[in-house]
C-alpha cells in the first residue's frame, strides 16, 4: 500500500474526501476514529491506544475533545482506487460552537454518529444543523448496535425524520468491534463530494485550529481551498495582516509528516515559529505574502468571552504562579482573557473571561493540575451592559463593579436554546424554563416520544445551575444546546452580602429583581451554617443598595477553653494552639470576621452538597 | 533558677474499671493481665521508689526540696495506704520534703475508709481530692462511674475527722443527659460538705473512648459548648455564694485552699514526673516516661531511665507556654514579658470584655468571667 500512497502536495483533489464526525459525548466518536486509524493502517496495532486523537489527559479522562485534530488516512476503496480521507475531529461542546463551525467549513461531508441505545442529543442536533448550513453531505450512522439496549429501528426512523432520508439508508456500526466501519469508509468515498478549488489561484487556506507546542511553537491546522502553501514561503494572516515564514508544512497521519507543500483540498499543518495562538486565529484565512488573495474566506469571528469568573489562589503567595500559568495557557487558548483583580475577601487574583462553563471548568482544572495551584473561583457571571440615566454606559464583567446610582436600563445576554427530551418531561422542563425567565418559541416531535423544545433564555440563568436542574428534573434524559443571540433589557439588581456590616465582594451577585429576595435569604442561610462562630455576634445581611432584604445572625461563641491544663497536658496543648493559630493565618478576614477558605468555596459552589459543616 | 519551686507528680496507672469517657493512662487489673505483665498495685510502690532513687541520682546537683507532691491516676487509692506513705517517705529521704509542703492524693470515695485516710494523714498527706463528678445517678451511669454518690460525703467527713486540712471534690459538667437541675442538686450537695476546694471540668468527648463511639453512633448527644458555657455560669455562681473563689479557669477555693501543686504547673515551675507516662518539667526541658506500665517496669527493673522522650524548649516555646498557662490564673499574666503587638491585643481584649481593665492598668492580664470561657482564643492572640 505504501508505494501507491499519493504524496502530500501532489494529490489530485478528485481522490480526496474531507469529512468530520458529529456526535454527542459517549456516543463513540473517538472509538470510531480509533477504528478508522486501524483499518486504514496508519497506526500500527502495537502503538494503538484508546482515544488516539485526544492528546490532553483531560480529554481522555472526560471523554471529550477540546482541540480539533485532523488525520490523513490512505484508503483503497471497493473501486480499487487509492483515496486520501481526511478525518477532522471536532470539539463537541456548546462552548465551542464557533470552533465546530470552522471545522465543518473545512469538510465536504459529515458522519452523523448516534448511539443506537440513546438517540440523538441536543448538541448533536445543533451541530447537525450547522453542518447542513455549511452544505455538508450527511452520512447517518447508528453506533453501538451490538449493545443489548440498542433500538436501531426506532432511532434510524428518528434520524431519517430529522434529515429527511430513508431509514434504510442509515448505516449501522459497532465502533467497538469494528463491525461496519469499512463499509462506512466506502460510503464516505461514494457520497462525500471531492473538494473543488482553483490550483492556480493565489493560495487560500482556512485555519480550523491552532495548537501551541512547547518545542515547535504554534502548529496551525489548515484546509487548503485554492492554490498551495509551501515550506519556506512568506505567508499572510488575512484578519491581522501579519506576515510569517513557513518553517514547515505537512500532513498528520497520524504523526506529523513534513512535505514540500500542501495543495487544493488537502488538510495539513504549518509551522511558522510564532509562540502565541492569537497569531493563528481559528477561522482566519492564510494566503501567500506575495501577490496573495485579496478576499478572505468568510466566517471569521473574534472569540468573545461570554462567562466571567474570578480566580484566586488559596495561598496568596501563589499569585505570581497563577499569572505565569495563565500566560502559558493563553498561548494555546485564543478565547481565554484575564486581567488582575483584587478582592477584599479573596486577595489578589484574576477576573477571567471564558467561552462558557465547560471552558471555565477546563481552564480551572488545567491550572490546578498542570501548575499545581489551589484555586477559589467566584460564581460565574455574564457580561452586563448598564445604561445610566445620564446616558453613560458601563460594561460590567464583575458584579461587585455593578454601578450604584441612577440606572436607566440593564442589558443581559440571551441565548437561543434547544432542549431534546422524552415527551414525559415536557411539563417539568416548561416549569423550569418559566422560573428561569425563558420564552418558548416552538416544540416539535422528533419521533413519537421525543420532543425538541426551543427557548430563548437569559445566559445568566443557564450559567447558574440550569444544566444540573435540567438533568435532575429529567432523570438525565434531556440534553441542551444553546447559542448566543444578542441581549435583552431586564429588571436586574445587584445583591450585596454584608458580614458584620462589611460587604463581601466575592458574594455580590446580579440577579433578577424577583429573585433577589430568594438569593439573599438563601445566601445568608448558607453562610450562617458555613462561618464558624466568632467571639462576637456576626449579623449577615443581604442588601440591594442600602435596603436590607434578608438577615441572619451567627451567635457569639461563648466557650473555647479546654477545662484541663495540667502537667501532662502542656506540650500537647501548646502544639494544638500553635496549629490552630497556623490555621488562622489561612483564614480570610472581612473586617474582624475570620472566614475559613472552605466556607468561601462551599458558599460559592452552586452545589448544595458541597457545603461542609463548619469547623469547630 | 533556684527560685523555681520543685514539685513531684506520682502517677498511679490502675483502676478497678475503666470509665467510658476516660482516655487517661490507666489500666484495670484484667487489662494488665491480658498484656502479660507482672505489674500490679501490690508491687507498684517498690518500683516507684526505685524510679525516685534513680531520678535523684541523675539530678544530684539540684539542692531544692520538694515543695509539693501530687499523687494522681488512675486511682491512687487502689494502692494500700501504707504503700502511698512509703512513696512519700522515699521522696523525703531522697529530696527532702519542705516542712510546709502540700502533699495531695486523689481518691475514689469507694475505695477508702476512715482508717485508710488516717494512715495517709499520719504518713504526711495534707490534702485529699475526691472524684465525685455528679450527684445524679443517671449522669454517673453515662460516665460509667462505679461509686454511689452518697459515699463522697461520708469520705469527706472522715477525711476531716482524721485531720486533713484541705479537702477537694472534682465535678464533671455538660454530660449528655445532665440537666441544669442535676447540676444544681450536685452543687447543693457540695455546699453541705466540708470542702475548701472544687475543680469542675466540662466533659470532653475524647477520641478513642467508649463515649466517643457512642456519640459517633448517635446513642448520646455530644454536649454543646453553649450548654457547657451556661453550666459553667451556674457553677461559678453557686461556688461564689459558698465563699469559694475561682483562682484558675476550672478551680475554685476558699482563701488558702488553692492547690499549691497545680499552681506550680500554671506558674510554669519545675516538677518531677514519676510513674508510667508521667511528664516532668525541669530547667526548660519537658520529658515524659514510657507509657505502658510493663515497659516502664522493665526500664525501672533494669535500672534504666524510663524517660521515653524529651523536648528542650527554646525561648519562644517558653514564652508561649508562659502565656498559655499564666493566663488561666486569677493572679494573671504579667504584661512585662509581652510584645508590643500582644499588648495591643490585650488592650483590644479589654474592649471585648475578655480582660479586666483595672488589672491591665496595673500591669497584668486577668480574665473576666466571659474571658475565662474564651481563654484559648485569647492565648493564641497574645502569642503575637
Amino acid at each position: 500500500m505504501a508505494a501507491s500512497k499519493p504524496a502530500p502536495g501532489a494529490t489530485d483533489p478528485s481522490i480526496i474526501r474531507n469529512f468530520c464526525i458529529i456526535a454527542h459525548i459517549d456516543h463513540g466518536k473517538s472509538t470510531l476514529a480509533d477504528r478508522m486509524l486501524q483499518i486504514t493502517g496508519v497506526v500500527d496495532p502495537r502503538n494503538m491506544r484508546a482515544q488516539y486523537l485526544d492528546r490532553m489527559d483531560i480529554e481522555r479522562e472526560r471523554g471529550i475533545t477540546i482541540k480539533s485534530q485532523a488525520v490523513r488516512l490512505p484508503f483503497q476503496a471497493e473501486d480499487g482506487i487509492d483515496y486520501v480521507l481526511n478525518l477532522i475531529d471536532t470539539p463537541g461542546h456548546v462552548d465551542f460552537t464557533y470552533e465546530v463551525s470552522r471545522s465543518l467549513a473545512a469538510c465536504e461531508g459529515a458522519v452523523l454518529l448516534v448511539d443506537a441505545a440513546q438517540g440523538i442529543e441536543a448538541q448533536t442536533l445543533a451541530n447537525l444543523y450547522l453542518a447542513l448550513e455549511n452544505n455538508l453531505t450527511i452520512i447517518p450512522v447508528l453506533n453501538k448496535i451490538d449493545l443489548p439496549a440498542a433500538q436501531p429501528e426506532k432511532y434510524a426512523a428518528e434520524i431519517a425524520h430529522i434529515i429527511g432520508c430513508d431509514p434504510s439508508t442509515v448505516l449501522k456500526v459497532s465502533a467497538k468491534t469494528g463491525l461496519g466501519v469499512e463499509d462506512l469508509l466506502n460510503e464516505v468515498v461514494k457520497q462525500v463530494p471531492a473538494p473543488v478549488g482553483d490550483a492556480n489561484a493565489p493560495a487560500r487556506a482556512l485555519i480550523f485550529d491552532s495548537v501551541y507546542d512547547t518545542y515547535r511553537g504554534v502548529v496551525t491546522y489548515v484546509r487548503v481551498i485554492d492554490g498551495q502553501i509551501s515550506e519556506r514561503e512568506r505567508i499572510k494572516m488575512m484578519s491581522t495582516g501579519e506576515m510569517h515564514e513557513t518553517l514547515e508544512v505537512g500532513v498528520i497521519s497520524p504523526e506529523p509528516i513534513a512535505s514540500k507543500a500542501i495543495g487544493v483540498g488537502e488538510v495539513g499543518y504549518l509551522i511558522t515559529g510564532v509562540k502565541d495562538v492569537r497569531q493563528s486565529r481559528v477561522g482566519d484565512t492564510v494566503t501567500v505574502a506575495n501577490k496573495g488573495a485579496t478576499e478572505a474566506l468568510g466566517g471569521y469571528r473574534d472569540p468573545v468571552p461570554m462567562v466571567f469568573s474570578g480566580l484566586f489562589p488559596m495561598d496568596g503567595s501563589d499569585f505570581p504562579v497563577l499569572r505565569e500559568a495563565l500566560d502559558k495557557l493563553k498561548l494555546n487558548d485564543a478565547a481565554l482573557v484575564y486581567e488582575p483583580e483584587s478582592s477584599v475577601a479573596l486577595g489578589f487574583g484574576f477576573r477571567c473571561g471564558f467561552l462558557g462553563l465547560l471552558h471555565l471548568e477546563i481552564v480551572r482544572e488545567r491550572l490546578e493540575r498542570e501548575f499545581n495551584l489551589d484555586l477559589i473561583s467566584t460564581a460565574p457571571n455574564v457580561v452586563y451592559r448598564v445604561v445610566m440615566d445620564d446616558g453613560s454606559e458601563h460594561i460590567v464583567t464583575n458584579p461587585s463593579e455593578f454601578p450604584s446610582g441612577k440606572i436607566s436600563e440593564v442589558h443581559e445576554p440571551v441565548v437561543r436554546s434547544t432542549i431534546l427530551t422524552p415527551n414525559e418531561f415536557v411539563g417539568a422542563i416548561m416549569e423550569l424554563c418559566q422560573t428561569r425567565r425563558g420564552t418558548l418559541h416552538g416544540m416539535d416531535y422528533l419521533s413519537e416520544d421525543r420532543v425538541e423544545m426551543r427557548y430563548t433564555l437569559p445566559l445568566a440563568e443557564i450559567v447558574f445551575d440550569f444544566f444540573d436542574a435540567l438533568k435532575s428534573r429529567t432523570r438525565g434524559y434531556a440534553s441542551l444546546d444553546y447559542e448566543p443571540t444578542g441581549e435583552q433589557s431586564a429588571d436586574l439588581v445587584k445583591v450585596d452580602i454584608l458580614l458584620h456590616g462589611d460587604p463581601v465582594d466575592a458574594f455580590s451577585a446580579v440577579v433578577h429583581k424577583d429573585k433577589a429576595y430568594n438569593y439573599g435569604v438563601a445566601m445568608a442561610a448558607k453562610l450562617k451554617d458555613l462561618i464558624p462562630r466568632q467571639q462576637f455576634e456576626v449579623p449577615i445581611q443581604a442588601a440591594i443598595g442600602a435596603r436590607i432584604i434578608a438577615r441572619e445572625s451567627i451567635r457569639a461563641m461563648r466557650k473555647d477553653v479546654l477545662a484541663k491544663c495540667y502537667g501532662g497536658d502542656i506540650s500537647r496543648k501548646r502544639k494544638l494552639l500553635e496549629k490552630q493559630k497556623e490555621g488562622k493565618k489561612r483564614m480570610k478576614m472581612v473586617g474582624r470576621v475570620e472566614i475559613p477558605q472552605e466556607a468561601f468555596i462551599a458558599a460559592l459552589s452552586t452545589d448544595d452538597s458541597g457545603a461542609k459543616p463548619k469547623a469547630k | 533558677m533556684s527560685e523555681r519551686t520543685l514539685g513531684a507528680y506520682i502517677h498511679v496507672p490502675f483502676c478497678s474499671s475503666r470509665c467510658g469517657y476516660c482516655d487517661f493512662n490507666t489500666y484495670t487489673a484484667s487489662e494488665l493481665q491480658r498484656d502479660g505483665t507482672t505489674v500490679s498495685a501490690a508491687t507498684y510502690a517498690q518500683r516507684v521508689i526505685a524510679e525516685i532513687a534513680g531520678t535523684r541520682a541523675q539530678m544530684s546537683d539540684d539542692a531544692r526540696q520538694i515543695h509539693s507532691v501530687f499523687v494522681g491516676g488512675g486511682t491512687p487509692t487502689l494502692l494500700s495506704a501504707d504503700d502511698l506513705v512509703l512513696i512519700i517517705k522515699a521522696l523525703d529521704v531522697e529530696f527532702g520534703i519542705a516542712p510546709d509542703a502540700e502533699v495531695t492524693t486523689e481518691a475514689n470515695p469507694d475505695s477508702v475508709d476512715r482508717e485508710y485516710l488516717a494512715t495517709l494523714r499520719a504518713g504526711g498527706f495534707t490534702r485529699i481530692s475526691f472524684g465525685h463528678q455528679s450527684s445524679a445517678s443517671h449522669v454517673l451511669q453515662l460516665l460509667e462511674r462505679t461509686h454511689t454518690p452518697g459515699k463522697t460525703w461520708q469520705a469527706i467527713a472522715w477525711a476531716r475527722e482524721v485531720g486533713f486540712k484541705h479537702v477537694s471534690v472534682d465535678l464533671i459538667y455538660g454530660t449528655p443527659g445532665e440537666s441544669d437541675e442535676d447540676l444544681i442538686a450536685t452543687l447543693q450537695d457540695v455546699a453541705k460538705a466540708d470542702v475548701d476546694h472544687v475543680s469542675a471540668y466540662s466533659l470532653i468527648v475524647e477520641p478513642g473512648t467508649r463515649l466517643a463511639a457512642r456519640v459517633a453512633r448517635g446513642e448520646v448527644a455530644s454536649p454543646s459548648d453553649d450548654v457547657a458555657a451556661s453550666r459553667y455560669e451556674i457553677i461559678d455562681e453557686h461556688l461564689t455564694t459558698m465563699g469559694l473563689t475561682w483562682y484558675e479557669v476550672s478551680n475554685w477555693a476558699l482563701p488558702g485552699g488553692e492547690c499549691q501543686h497545680n499552681i506550680g504547673y500554671w506558674r510554669n515551675q519545675d516538677w518531677l514526673g514519676i510513674g508510667p507516662g508521667a511528664h516532668a518539667h525541669l530547667q526548660g526541658t519537658r520529658s515524659w516516661n514510657v507509657k505502658h506500665p510493663a515497659a516502664w517496669a522493665s526500664k525501672v527493673d533494669a535500672d534504666e531511665s524510663p524517660v521515653a522522650d524529651r523536648e528542650v524548649l527554646d525561648a519562644d516555646d517558653i514564652a508561649r507556654e508562659d502565656i498559655m498557662l499564666r493566663l488561666r490564673l486569677r493572679e494573671g499574666l504579667p504584661l512585662d514579658g509581652l510584645t508590643e503587638q500582644a499588648r495591643a491585643e490585650a488592650e483590644l481584649a479589654v474592649l471585648e470584655g475578655l480582660l479586666v481593665p483595672e488589672a491591665l492598668a496595673d500591669g497584668s492580664a486577668v480574665l473576666t468571667f466571659k474571658g475565662r470561657l474564651l481563654a484559648d482564643g485569647l492565648v493564641a492572640r497574645l502569642w503575637a
